[in-house]
């Protein structure tokens, strides 16, 4: 579902150059929980843009969902992303002036829904983040876990291949976290690949894969789980 | 079908692309405003002066113009051209225009001038007063489409008899005759009674076009009576209006006036279709070459039978001041465009966040581009109507600085009030186009983890 080979990302300053990814080639199949994890620096931000085609790369191949993702033009690239991959922020990345069904309803737009299929979508996807009864509150009316669960909610919504989250719940207190990672458990469940960038250890051993990065590299993980 | 559907695609977007414009501006006022301040203070000054210079090059009588011919002949002195140019003097010589009225050789033909009579009543207590005339031929009314409300123009045969007749103007009728019909009823103007052939109807052209090239330019209204071309003569009504002569009258008095080469006529001519035209220029050809061997006319053949809107173009029916002033307002506008360019800018790199956000939810550049273009078309429309009520007020205040009411002459049609909304909407997307760009290629990855 997800192959990454032998993907480099240097970024160049004027003076500088660092190399993000190095080499690195990954497997993701249909189903799996991934973690990725790292300390600071080590590529996991850099890898989750890749994988989620919010930024090139310099050299490698990776084909998501079997198609060759270097050659794509701006607009295949956004629908492939608005298709395929579903992302969740750390910090929830609601848009303030929308109340929830209108944030849901952004990505469904974009995939050309009708409006009665995005009606349906929508309250399906609030239903099963357990926010049905609030779609007219705004991001501000909302508590973190709430935002977060928002932000789910508008990732299923267009029932993507899967789901890209980038510390999930690290702007949340505990019990909401353990809410949030219940979710995305469940989410796993149904079939939906998840890929969460982490470097919290906790949240890593919820997944049942990890791949450990250091320094662009992965040092252990790349291997898909038997 | 295919096509049915990409349609409804696409109007589904725009109308979402608006809702989130009308949001965006609601929820950023001040900045909003101001942009729409600055376009439509830029919209309303370029407005007020396209306008002005609009109307004074508007055509006066659009439905006819082309048949209408001014006609020239080039009677001027040997020594000198008419002012150094090419062109023949504006006007012609008494001799000449009674000549071509005599050979009656255009479907319709008038000659004319500015007179001046004084209006005096039957009642001592009311004084005597100076209205502007016109004198001319029977066609005049003809030629020129003018409305009747009582009555009629007068006939050839009256022109030749010299008959004391006369066609009132609406405000003239109204103050003499409080409005009503008038006609078979006589006034006194400069000691002779006249006898009212017909009264207009409400007729205000633009600009008093027939007299163009002897100052009936912008804000010259119409005459207020019309009375024939033969009383100059006959009745020796006093003339007003340009005299131009290249050598000295020989003797004093009307009668030296009438046979010099004194230019003080103007003479319209209408022709139904090209070869009238043509055959008409021959005919003044001929007819100088002949003044020729009498010993006039002593310049080379310059002869013209002009379509109105071509003179009107040649003499320079736009002001230079407006010219100016039209430029003026177009830089004025640029530079009310620039700050919009500017407050464009920081609005939507603002917006990177967001832009980030729609990014990764599967917007591409170009989606983003329509939704910002949309704001900014709003904007411009929103501009472009502010700039319609400056316009307005710009057209108002010009008004004011002229002595003489150019209030009709300065109105705004529906047609420059779509230009106005159009030239903001255009020039509000034109201005968008570098900073939507800018937004379209933010970085979303950079935004959406620093948020």
């Amino acid at each position: 579902m997800l192959r990454m080979h032998d993907i480099s990302k240097t970024f160049r300053a004027e003076l500088v150059e660092t190399h993000a990814l190095r080499d690195f080639s990954l497997d993701i199949d249909e189903g799996e929980f991934v973690a990725v994890t790292g300390p600071s620096g080590s590529g996991k931000t850099t890898f989750l843009n890749v994988a989620g085609l919010l930024e090139s790369f310099d050299t490698g191949l990776y084909r998501l969902d079997g198609v060759d993702v270097s050659e794509l033009k701006d607009r295949e690239l956004s629908r492939l992303r608005n298709e395929k991959i579903g992302f969740i922020f750390q910090n929830f990345n609601l848009i303030p002036d929308l109340n929830v069904f209108d944030n849901v309803d952004v990505p469904l737009r974009y995939r050309g829904f009708s409006a009665s299929e995005r009606r349906s979508r929508i309250e399906a996807a609030l239903q099963r983040v357990g926010l049905a009864g609030r779609p007219k509150h705004l991001p501000s009316q909302l508590s973190g876990g709430q935002q977060q669960r928002v932000g789910i909610a508008r990732a299923l919504a267009g029932e993507p291949r899967f789901l890209l989250a980038d510390e999930p719940t690290g702007n949340l207190d505990s019990q909401m976290a353990e809410g949030v990672l219940d979710l995305l458990q469940e989410i796993n469940k149904a079939g939906t690949t998840i890929i969460i960038v982490t470097h919290d250890p906790t949240l890593a051993a919820h997944a049942r894969r990890q791949v450990h990065l250091k320094d662009g590299v992965i040092l252990n993980g790349a291997e898909t789980a038997p | 079908m295919r096509v049915a559907s990409r349609l409804a695609d696409g109007l589904e977007l725009f109308s979402y692309n608006l809702g989130l414009a009308l949001r965006n501006i609601r929820r950023n006022p001040v900045l909003s405003g101001l942009m729409v301040a600055a376009i439509g203070i830029g919209i309303g000054a370029c407005m007020s002066m396209v306008t002005v210079n609009y109307r004074f090059a508007a055509d006066p009588i659009p439905h006819k113009s082309d048949v209408l011919h001014y006609i020239r002949l080039d009677s001027w002195s040997p020594d000198q051209s008419w002012q150094g140019g090419d062109r023949p003097p504006p006007q012609l010589t008494y001799v000449d225009a009674t000549a071509l009225l005599e050979e009656k050789r255009a479907f319709r033909q008038a000659a004319m001038s500015g007179a001046s009579l004084a209006v005096e009543s039957d009642r001592r207590d009311e004084k005597p007063f100076f209205v502007d005339v016109r004198a001319t031929t029977a066609d005049f009314f003809a030629l020129f489409d003018v409305p009747f409300r009582y009555g009629g123009g007068w006939s050839d045969e009256a022109d030749a008899a010299a008959e004391q007749v006369v066609v009132l103007g609406t405000d003239v009728n109204d103050r003499i005759f409080g409005g009503r019909d008038s006609v078979g009823e006589t006034l006194t103007l400069s000691g002779r009674v006249y006898r009212v052939v017909g009264v207009l109807d409400e007729w205000q052209p633009s600009i008093r076009f027939y007299d163009m090239a002897s100052g009936g330019g912008p804000g010259s209204e119409i005459e207020d009576m019309f009375v024939p071309w033969s009383l100059i003569v006959a009745a020796e009504v006093p003339r007003r209006g340009n005299t131009n002569c290249w050598k000295p009258l020989e003797g004093d008095g009307l009668r030296a006036l009438l046979a010099s080469e004194c230019i003080w006529i103007q003479f319209w001519a209408e022709f139904r279709d090209t070869a009238e035209r043509e055959d008409y220029t021959s005919f003044l050809d001929a007819y100088v070459n002949g003044q020729k061997e009498l010993g006039r006319f002593p310049r080379p053949l310059n002869n013209h039978a002009t379509p109105l809107m071509d003179l009107q173009r040649e003499i320079g029916s736009v002001p230079t001041e407006a010219q100016v002033l039209l430029g003026l307002s177009v830089i004025f506008l640029a530079v009310c465009l620039l700050n919009t360019l500017g407050l464009l800018l920081a609005k939507f790199l603002g917006k990177a966040n967001e832009i980030g956000i729609r990014r990764a939810l599967g917007a591409s550049r170009r989606t983003l581009f329509q939704q910002y273009l949309v704001e900014a078309g709003v904007i411009g429309a929103a501009g472009g109507v502010l700039g319609l009520g400056l316009t307005w007020l710009g057209l108002k205040g010009i008004d004011g600085q002229f002595e003489d009411d150019l209030g009709a002459f300065l109105q705004m049609d529906w047609k420059m009030a779509l230009v106005a909304v159009v030239l903001a909407v255009v020039a509000s997307l034109i201005t968008s186009i570098y900073p939507t760009w800018r937004a379209c290629n933010v970085q979303p990855a950079a935004h959406l983890k620093a948020n």
